[in-house]
């Protein structure tokens, strides 16, 4: 037994080391794969095509090598700490720049924290990147509730809401007195909350897949009604991508109602990369970023590789996070892409390849103290993941009014 | 090589006979199934309870016996016949009384003809089972392409309209120029087309699903109605996702079906509220209700394993989910049923239909019955009330 006594505010460094036996156990599963026959369409219609799938597959359990995204997060600092009665896993990396803006970023589903690992060294360490010491970031990514190495809960209610009380507990337990919250996709519904919650510190948040649906035009796109009258052209662009985009939801119906009968995403790594790999982006489901990348096997300017979309899906294979990830679409009963009343200073960057373009117009009303709007001209859902280096210029740019 | 040549109208026997190798290995990772986090709430209400599963599991690698399912499906006449392409395979059980009616009866998702097998002998052999001769009926049961023993379909098209065609053309091969037909939850569907349809000697349907609530709503005047159009909602908020998954993505939930035994078990037991609970008990109580036992529920399951149809299966709602969109974009309604229609509630099943509906839904409403129990698998979990349900709608049409 120790003689030191733990509080359960202790800050307690962590490691990642994944056994041996729980690699070869991935490898021969996946090379036992009992596959399903082909679909019978040419297109992605039916979810994710047998073909893709199987490539990936085969060099998932050959050539693939966990132990180098092991390292890659090792060679972080990482940490675990109990908050609201849960463990807590989060990334620290401090900028050398002692001004340097403390910022908590949020991950989504089904994304990571591998989502952001690009993002460390720009955002800590800007001039490094063509970038100004002034616009360094002390960077703070947690993985949320059920996700990764964070502890699972063993009962209801961490939603979006209880996590953003939960940063703010974080930031707190670092010492932050003065801090920026990013997010997106379910990292946006977080950041929302904590603005909403406005906890003492919080100066301002950035979300690229900002809420910002009015009331009457969010009704009519969830019931697939014909488009309110007097939209402008943006406005109706927008609309109409919120339609399709609730036409590729079905998933997150499935989780919102059913997470535990998914029984196949902890038992079969196949079922869990395909379910992974069926999300959406404005040009695809599977998102056609993802797709690309499962092509691509090096990146010299930060495009999204096989090997990251790889070492995203082993990292729910290996913590067993499938269905207590999906929970959160459980948990959740608010709405998606409404405006949600957000008073304090907003910064929004609008992503080509996301599921509908804020138009500058919403953008303005749902958050009446936007201090940065910004649509950019690549990058879509996984933009941190797709786009590191544009989506750091971002951050900087969005934050850089209030240092 | 054969030297008889198969031409393709013809009916061949048919036989089940896994190989050893393929039960062992599908115990095999029943036994090393990777499990889930418990679910946070008591109830069904975050899916298929873990311990619920986990008892699944244990009885499946323990006191299962696929072997005996077999040797049942076995003792009967099965077929199979090339339709439209695909492979059909069929029960074909005529029995002994020359003037029985034709019945072709389909089963549903999440079933196969594992459900209806203990209906054969109350609807074939009446004076076995409280019934007079006179209510024999000659009994034919497919199972749906995709599903099963009958092949997947490797190309599109195949939605309730086409297996629809195809069961007509089944029974025309089979000679029988005055049938019935019936059927529940997709067999409802086929079924109601069917009706549309009225090909030649089709004589009249029942159905124990009303699907046409699916093609929009139904009067909400009485008490009895409002009722059931609460459960109808309640539905589509919370029990569809299974429904909108498999019509929109089969592929996608199809590798984690085929692929893990228990994900498939899952898959399977989450369909309606009332069924579920009748499952769960039976497994984790060991307290069936009626005919729905544990090796009852895992020969279905095992059925789907074995012939790999969770994709396949899936897929199907894909098919008819298409259908539905057009039709419902096109505002076209679909063509009457002007044959008789006979129908059962069961007051388990997702809604209580109210006979209003039903007259709604069908002009010509030949019998209306609410029975006393039974659930959304009403020909599984209480055969001998269904097959006198069957005897009593078709009685006016022999």
């Amino acid at each position: 037994m120790s003689t030191a006594v733990e509080t359960a505010t202790d800050i307690r460094p962590f490691h990642v080391e994944i056994p041996d036996e729980a690699l070869e156990d991935l490898r021969r599963r996946i090379a036992a794969t009992n596959w399903p026959e082909k679909e019978t369409v040419t297109d992605h219609s039916q979810g994710v095509p047998l073909a893709m799938v199987q490539e990936l597959a085969r060099y998932w359990a050959t050539d693939y090598d966990w132990r180098k995204c092991e390292a890659k997060l090792n060679a972080l600092p990482q940490f675990v700490t109990e908050i609201d009665g849960l463990e807590i896993h989060f990334i620290h990396a401090r900028s050398e720049h002692e001004d340097a803006l403390p910022l908590v970023i949020n991950h989504g589903w089904p994304g990571s924290i591998i989502e952001q690992l690009k993002l460390i060294d720009r955002l800590t360490d800007p001039t490094a990147h063509g970038g100004d010491a002034n616009d360094a970031f002390h960077v703070v990514i947690p993985s949320m509730p059920g996700y990764g190495f964070s502890g699972k809960p063993t009962t209801t209610g961490w939603g979006p809401e209880r996590m953003g009380r939960a940063w703010a507990e974080l930031m707190e337990r670092l010492g932050y007195s003065r801090y920026v919250a990013q997010g997106g996709d379910w990292g946006a519904f977080v950041v929302d909350q904590m603005g909403l919650q406005a906890p003492e510190g919080l100066l301002a948040i950035h979300t690229n897949m900002p809420a910002t649906v009015p009331a009457d035009v969010d009704a009519a796109s969830l019931a697939g009604d014909p488009p309110p009258a007097g939209l402008s052209a943006d406005e109706r662009r927008a609309y109409e991508q919120l339609i399709r985009t609730y036409g590729q939801v079905e998933y997150a119906r499935y989780m919102a109602t059913r997470p535990q009968t998914l029984y196949g995403i902890a038992d079969s790594p196949v079922g869990l990369a395909a379910w992974l790999l069926d999300h959406n982006d404005a040009d695809g489901q599977p998102a056609a970023a993802v797709v690309s990348a499962l092509s691509r096997t090096s990146s010299d300017s930060g495009e999204l590789t096989r090997d990251e979309v790889l070492d995203n899906i082993t990292f729910y294979w290996l913590t067993n996070t499938g269905v207590s990830a999906s929970r959160l679409y459980w948990e959740y009963k608010g709405g998606f892409f409404n405006a949600k009343g957000v008073s304090i200073p907003v910064a929004v960057t609008v992503f080509p390849g996301e599921q509908y373009q804020a138009p500058r117009s919403w953008a303005e009303r749902a958050y009446p103290n936007l201090i940065y709007f910004n649509e950019v001209d690549r990058g879509g859902h996984f933009a941190a993941w797709e786009e590191p280096e544009l989506f750091s210029q971002e951050l900087r740019a969005a934050f850089r009014s209030l240092r | 090589m054969s030297s008889a040549v198969a031409t393709a109208t013809e009916i061949r026997p048919f036989h089940v006979e896994f190989p050893e190798d393929l039960l062992d290995d599908m115990l095999r990772r029943v036994a090393s199934t990777r499990w889930p986090s418990k679910e946070l709430v008591e109830d069904r209400s975050q899916g298929v309870q873990l311990a619920t599963t986990q008892a699944l599991a244990r009885y499946w690698t323990s006191d299962y016996d696929w072997r005996k399912a077999e040797a049942k499906l076995n003792s009967l006449p099965q077929f199979v016949t090339q339709i439209d392409g695909v492979d059909i395979h069929f029960i074909h059980v005529r029995s002994q009384h020359e003037e029985a009616l034709p019945l072709i009866m389909t089963h549903g998702w999440p079933g196969s003809v594992i459900e209806l097998l203990d209906t054969i002998g109350p609807l074939t052999d009446p004076t076995a089972h409280g019934g007079p001769a006179e209510h024999a009926f000659h009994l034919v049961l497919p199972s749906l392409p995709g599903y099963g023993f009958s092949a997947e379909p490797a190309d599109l098209g195949w939605n309730a309209g086409r297996i629809a065609q195809a069961w007509a053309e089944l029974m025309h091969r089979l000679g029988y120029t005055r049938y019935v037909a019936q059927g529940g939850d997709v067999g409802a569907l086929v079924t109601d087309t069917m009706g549309r349809l009225a090909p030649e000697g089709l004589l009249g349907i029942h159905v124990n699903l009303l699907v046409t609530v699916l093609g929009g709503p139904q009067p909400e005047e009485s008490e009895e109605e409002r009722a059931a159009a609460k459960q109808v909602a309640t539905f589509r908020q919370d029990g569809f996702g299974y429904f909108l998954e498999m019509a929109t993505r089969p592929q996608t939930i199809g590798y984690a079906l085929q692929d893990s035994p228990v994900a498939l078990a899952a898959w399977l037991l989450d369909h309606d509220t009332d069924s579920y609970y009748k499952i769960s008990r039976a497994f984790v109580d060991g307290e069936p209700v009626g005919n729905l036992t544990r090796d009852q529920i895992l020969d279905n399951i095992t059925v789907y394993w074995l012939t790999g149809t969770g994709t396949s299966a899936a897929r199907n709602y894909w098919e008819d989910a298409r259908v539905l969109a057009q039709a419902l974009a096109s505002g076209q309604p679909p063509p009457a049923v002007s044959l008789p229609v006979g129908f059962t509630t069961f007051p388990g099943e997702i809604w209580r239909t109210p006979r209003s509906w039903v007259e709604n839904s069908y002009p010509n409403v030949s019998y209306f019955n609410e029975v006393e129990k039974g659930g959304h698998f009403a020909a599984w979990e209480e055969p001998e009330l269904f097959s006198q349900e069957l005897r009593a709608a078709f009685r006016s049409l022999r």
